[in-house]
């Protein structure tokens, strides 16, 4: 059987295909002020990955803060669900996912059959985001990529007073200014931001093993920052770690 | 630098200004008022409890520079005053202990409740302070005095920072941003009331969904003043009611909000803004009185 997952989130679209349980292709696009462009390009690509057309999907499932703005799935579910489902699927050990994506923060407890016991949403504030790093990275002129790099390169225990994105930018400038060395900035706001994302995490109670997800949390940064926020000593990440949601979708469509 | 050529869209008026129909050599005391804002500065001078003066500038780097530079700016509005013809001098705001050459500082929670109380008269009951970097909304007596009050300081959504940022997005010169808000059709449904970077990002999909720029501010602002809407009415706004600090120059908010509300402000002709810093030079006169 062949299904499909999808995630359309509030900055890029993902979707994953599944042959008989097995992953066939991916796809990724950037949603950019409109989902549907991304969608047909991240469909595309996946299609193209796993050599097969649309019409050989027999389901697809899909998920994400945009869902409302494309056409042609079959179910959707949320977003906290597909993320248990994957990772029950990836590693029947994990109990706690956080979910680190562009617009949202999200903190799962799965339980032992892979059902969602509790979670905890950020998705009105920017804190506890990606988009507080994207923004603070461009007031400093340094890629995203770059961003985490840099961070890791120091060990400056510096505050960033501001919880606000747009605050944070003017305390961010005003460091640039006072020539405060580039790394120690970096690893700051990584700390805010997982200042924001422990204290929303602690809300359903952090149990090992915890697994991080999302497209931010690809950064380098943000993970050492996330990890040292929590005290947690062991962390697992996913290959293809912006997939996570669109995977749990496309098990779902698979059931 | 590329930077300082842009246009700054988000800049307001900076003035400075004297009631010529004073002459203060003929006063018995006369005191200063410095309210030194994340955003703004203002600086007041009062001729035994009367206003005589003021100035209203952008906040620096600096926070003590930008005292000095706001109280010289209004001294030069005088007919000849120098700095220690003042007597007493009271800094507030942010910035409050900062201000080199005060003689106490005092909270603008206290500043700005006593302040609007001189501007509006006794019956004001409810002062809320829309500043720079945060939100105030006070209860007060017939003295000015401070009952309640609440504060944000924590987001820029409901502050005028945010609206700044908007402003500059929108390319919007922000003292056109309240009548402009109003030159739409019809009323668009509110972005984001949460986050000023989520309404940011979400005004661009809506301008190149074909939203104009004034259906965009109409959007920003609604969304803007039920935000302000949620967050004061935890104090009980009750009349008389009165906005003060730079968005209270913004018919976009305060008319709206006003609408959520269910009631007007008061209105007056002295500059919204100084509020903290007359309250800081009427408790000028009072602590002065009581050394001699």
């Amino acid at each position: 059987m062949i299904t499909a997952g999808a995630d359309v989130g509030s900055k890029t679209v993902k979707v994953v295909i599944l042959k008989d349980g097995k992953i066939a292709g991916k796809g990724i696009a950037i949603a950019g002020l409109e989902a549907e462009g991304a969608w047909e390009n991240a469909w595309a690509d996946a299609l193209k990955e796993a050599g097969i057309s649309r019409n050989d999907i027999n389901k697809t499932v899909a998920t994400g803060a945009r869902l409302k703005e494309v056409k042609g799935f079959d179910e959707e579910m949320s977003m906290v669900t597909a993320d248990a489902m994957a990772m029950h699927k990836l590693n029947p050990e994990i109990k706690t996912v956080l979910d680190v994506g562009a617009e949202e923060g999200r903190a799962i407890k799965v339980d032992k059959d892979g059902k969602v016991s509790d979670f905890a949403v950020n998705e009105k504030c920017a804190a506890g985001a990606g988009a507080f790093m994207e923004a603070m990275s461009r007031a400093m002129q340094v890629s995203i990529e770059q961003f985490g790099e840099e961070a890791l390169k120091s060990t400056a225990n510096l505050p960033i007073n501001a919880q606000c994105a747009v605050f944070a930018e003017s305390e961010v400038v005003s460091l640039v200014h006072e020539e405060t060395p580039r790394p120690d900035i970096c690893k700051a706001v990584c700390d805010g931001v997982s200042d924001r994302l422990a204290s929303m995490a602690r809300r359903v109670v952090v149990e090992p093993k915890v697994a991080f997800v999302g497209g931010a949390a690809k950064g380098m940064g943000l993970r050492r920052s996330l990890k040292e926020a929590l005290e947690l000593t062991e962390v697992y990440f996913p290959d293809d770690i912006e997939f996570v949601a669109a995977y749990g979708c496309a098990l779902k469509a698979a059931e | 630098m590329a930077e300082e050529e842009k246009k700054e869209f988000w800049r307001w008026t900076e003035t400075n200004w004297a009631n010529k129909d004073i002459d203060w050599r003929k006063g018995k005391t006369i005191t200063g008022g410095v309210d030194v804002g994340s955003v703004s500065s203002q600086a007041v001078i009062m001729v035994d409890g009367q206003l005589y003066a003021s100035a209203n500038t952008r906040t620096g780097y600096n926070s003590p520079q930008s005292a000095v530079n706001v109280m010289n700016w209004a001294l030069e509005a005088t007919d000849g005053m120098k700095l220690e013809d003042i007597k007493f001098t009271v800094g507030t705001g942010y910035g409050r202990v900062k201000v080199p050459f005060s003689n106490k500082a005092i909270t603008e929670i206290a500043c700005h409740a006593r302040g609007a109380n001189y501007m509006y008269g006794p019956s004001v009951r409810t002062v809320m302070d829309m500043g720079g970097q945060d939100l105030k909304a006070i209860r007060t007596d017939d003295k000015g005095k401070v009952l309640n009050f609440l504060m944000n300081e924590k987001c820029a959504a409901g502050t005028g920072r945010g609206m700044e940022v908007i402003a500059d997005l929108l390319q919007v010169p922000i003292v056109e941003v309240g009548e402009r808000s109003f030159d739409v059709d019809k009323e668009p449904p509110p972005v984001s009331t949460t986050c000023v970077l989520f309404a940011k990002a979400e005004m661009l999909g809506l301008l190149k969904k074909g939203y104009s720029v004034n259906q965009a501010l109409a959007a920003y602002c609604s969304a803007m003043s039920y935000r302000v809407f949620t967050m004061i009415r935890e104090v009980d706004v009750v009349e008389d009611f009165v906005i003060t600090g730079g968005i209270a120059k913004n018919r976009g908010i305060v008319e709206r909000l006003e609408g959520h509300l269910g009631l007007k402000s008061l209105k007056t002709e002295v500059d919204y803004q100084l509020a903290g810093a007359i309250g800081a030079a009427l408790f000028g006169r009072v602590l002065y009185e009581k050394q001699k």
